[in-house]
């Protein structure tokens, strides 16, 4: 474990470090100005190159055994499960494509749907009482009550 | 002092009409539901219910998110104590002790002393809110830009420091939320920055789309088919929940204790509600008697962490709502919210919408009122929420987080920032990094940017500015120190480390 831990803070540092340097490169395509009179681009390359420097510092002392952060970072640190992962996304990019293109129903439907099938344990079919219900809360208390902008169906293309 | 009193009668009055009412009673009750459901805390709950403030009015809106607030914190609670599950990570250290009373057929007792505790925690908070709004929002209009700056530099690197984990990381989340706070149009300037061409980016992030995507989507992706299914076979009676007297009196002092650390931490911007909790019963221990006794049902163990959540809970609002700078994520959302509704939070709110200000905290108390009469005989109904599957639970959530982005703005594009902040939180999260603090930046950044430009212009470049005017330069002072005291104890954290290696864990509030 230990192991694994230390190679993340190098991925984690290397991380910032690219993040931050690519804000600098960024940011020096606005103008910088000077102290008193500062131009778009001063406070995000300040930012960046300090993000930058994180980075490397946290790289550094990866080698290094580290004692216990104290409080636990309240969330597992795991890789996600590549099923579940995978059908979350789709079930987003679901949503916006029928969200665009047939209306909120189909909508409401593809991101509950393609979501519950994520998960391992659930059914064809519970996943489809799922979204039903979801549907009918959709219709009910979004489009009725609180007069979602969307319409229940449409044919846009 | 009869100012006050006299205030905080016209804020009741404000508190008890029909339609604010309404909504803090809302607010509490659907905070209290979500934050018994696994895996959802007070900021997943309020970025879900954030899109229909919009429509509302500014009172009631903000009544609301406070009730939801205050309630998802209640609600943590129960899932802690009767199944040992931190839904929500401040709530990892009443695990401890509440759990083993549960399996001792004392989780009711728990449950009554966590309720008493967080309203007799909330009382102070609420009175220490009163009586030092006023004071420091005399102090707070003295304050220039760089006066602004440095505070505000102050809570963001106490907020980055002093969560979770690793202070270096938190650092740099704070920076990535700073870098997300620059996109979109310069204020100075009125020019497009980091909008990569993307018109829809010009407004800048949206909040709700970050908070969605951090909270939300990056934890199903992190949770799905890796959250163990539960079992709950406890059955709550009412008449369990009333505490005997022996049982009070083992519970008072350190919950006085655990209350005037809430107090303190929650003065203090930047530091987030797990540290508070942890804070507070590690002193329970050190002063403790018994200290070998914590960790088998102390009833001193669920007191103090649970008194010390609920008055920094209500003494975090001072910051936010005095000086507009709020002190952990969760109160840089509801300041969104407040900016969302076109008010400026800062010294001249107290006196521009005293309708806001004292009417929230009128409604802290009759939601508190709320959240106890509640709780007795809805008891029953949270148990058998806890047991809701985590398969039926997140598809449902993804669906709520869709619609609601959507009505932010009336627009499919906040989507694709909540994907994209969903697959980016969940990297940083398996790279141990804690997410949090990208929020406390993104809605400090334009400001810090504001003021800290505007310091420079009026001191003509002279950085020594933030020194020279003596309320900026102590603030400067504690930042300083703070990050030396950081560096210093992982040093020595360290040194010890190479002595002997292996120190007892404190994960095991994981689980």
């Amino acid at each position: 474990m230990n192991k694994f831990h230390i190679k993340k803070d190098y991925y984690g540092g290397a991380l910032m470090i690219l993040i931050g340097l690519s804000a600098v490169f960024a940011s020096i395509q606005y103008k910088l100005g000077t102290l008193s009179h500062m131009g778009p681009g001063f406070f995000p390359c300040a930012v960046g190159s300090l993000l930058a420097l994180t980075g490397l510092l946290i790289a550094i002392s990866a080698g290094e055994e580290k004692p216990n952060p104290g409080p636990s970072l309240g969330h597992p640190t795991g890789m996600p499960d590549i099923r579940g992962g995978v059908c979350i996304i789709l079930s987003i990019l679901a949503f916006i494509g029928c969200g665009r293109y047939l209306g909120l129903l189909p909508a409401t439907f593809a991101v509950v749907f393609i979501s519950a099938l994520g998960d391992r344990q659930n059914t064809v079919k519970q996943a489809l009482v799922i979204s039903a219900i979801m549907m009918v809360i959709a219709a009910g208390v979004f489009w009725y009550a609180l007069q979602l902008q969307m319409p229940l169906f449409k044919w846009d293309f | 002092m009869s100012g006050a009193l006299h205030d905080l009668w016209y804020g009741f009055g404000i508190a008890f009409q029909g339609t604010n009412l309404k909504w803090s009673f809302f607010g509490v009750l659907v905070g209290n539901l979500i934050g018994v459901l696994p895996g959802m805390g007070a900021l997943s709950a309020i970025s879900m219910l954030l899109p229909l403030t919009y429509v509302m009015h500014p009172v009631p809106a903000i009544l609301m998110l406070a009730g939801i607030f205050y309630g998802s914190q209640y609600g943590g609670a129960i899932g802690a104590i009767l199944l040992n599950l931190p839904s929500h990570p401040p709530h990892a250290v009443t695990c401890l002790d509440g759990y083993p009373m549960t399996k001792a057929g004392k989780g009711g007792t728990a449950l009554g002393i966590t309720m008493i505790c967080s309203f007799f925690a909330a009382s102070v908070g609420i009175l220490v809110m009163i009586f030092a709004s006023p004071l420091l929002t005399e102090i707070a209009f003295k304050f220039g830009p760089a006066e602004i700056f440095s505070i505000m530099l102050l809570g963001l690197i106490a907020g980055s420091t002093m969560s979770r984990g690793s202070p270096l990381k938190g650092v740099a989340m704070t920076l990535f939320g700073l870098l997300c706070g620059i996109v979109g149009t310069d204020v100075n300037t009125g020019s497009f920055r980091f909008s990569f061409g993307v018109t829809e980016l010009s407004d800048g992030l949206e909040l709700v789309s970050l908070a969605m995507g951090l909270f939300g989507v990056a934890d199903f992706l992190l949770n799905v088919n890796r959250m163990k299914a539960i079992t709950v076979n406890t059955k709550m009676r009412i008449r369990d929940m009333r505490p005997s007297m022996a049982e009070l009196k083992e519970a008072f002092w350190p919950m006085v204790r655990g209350t005037a650390v809430g107090t303190v931490f929650g003065a203090m911007p930047g530091t987030g509600p797990t540290i508070t909790t942890f804070v507070a019963y590690a002193l329970e221990r050190k002063i403790s008697k018994t200290p070998e006794k914590f960790g088998t049902g102390m009833i001193a163990g669920v007191a103090s962490p649970e008194a010390s959540s609920h008055s920094k809970t209500q003494v975090d609002f001072i910051p936010t709502m005095s000086l507009g700078i709020p002190g952990d994520a969760v109160m840089a959302l509801i300041l969104g919210a407040l900016l969302i509704q076109g008010i400026q939070p800062g010294p001249q709110l107290i006196t521009e919408h005293p309708d806001i200000f004292w009417g929230l905290i009128a409604s802290f108390w009759i939601g508190n009122v709320i959240l106890m009469i509640l709780n007795v005989p809805l008891i029953g109904i949270w148990v058998k929420l806890l047991a809701v599957p985590y398969r039926y639970l997140f598809p449902s959530a993804m669906f709520f987080i869709a619609v609601g982005v959507f009505t932010t703005k009336n627009s499919l594009f906040e989507m694709w920032e909540v994907l994209a902040f969903g697959v980016i939180g969940t990297l940083f999260m398996v790279l141990d990094f804690s997410v949090a603090p990208i929020l406390l930046g993104l809605v400090l950044g334009p400001m810090v940017e504001e003021n800290f430009r505007r310091a420079l212009l009026l001191s003509r470049g002279d950085m020594t500015i933030f020194l020279q005017r003596p309320i900026s330069a102590t603030f400067v002072g504690i930042s300083t120190l703070l990050l030396i005291g950081v560096t210093w104890s992982a040093w020595r954290g360290k040194q010890r480390a190479k002595l002997l290696p292996p120190i007892v864990p404190e994960s095991a509030a994981q689980s």
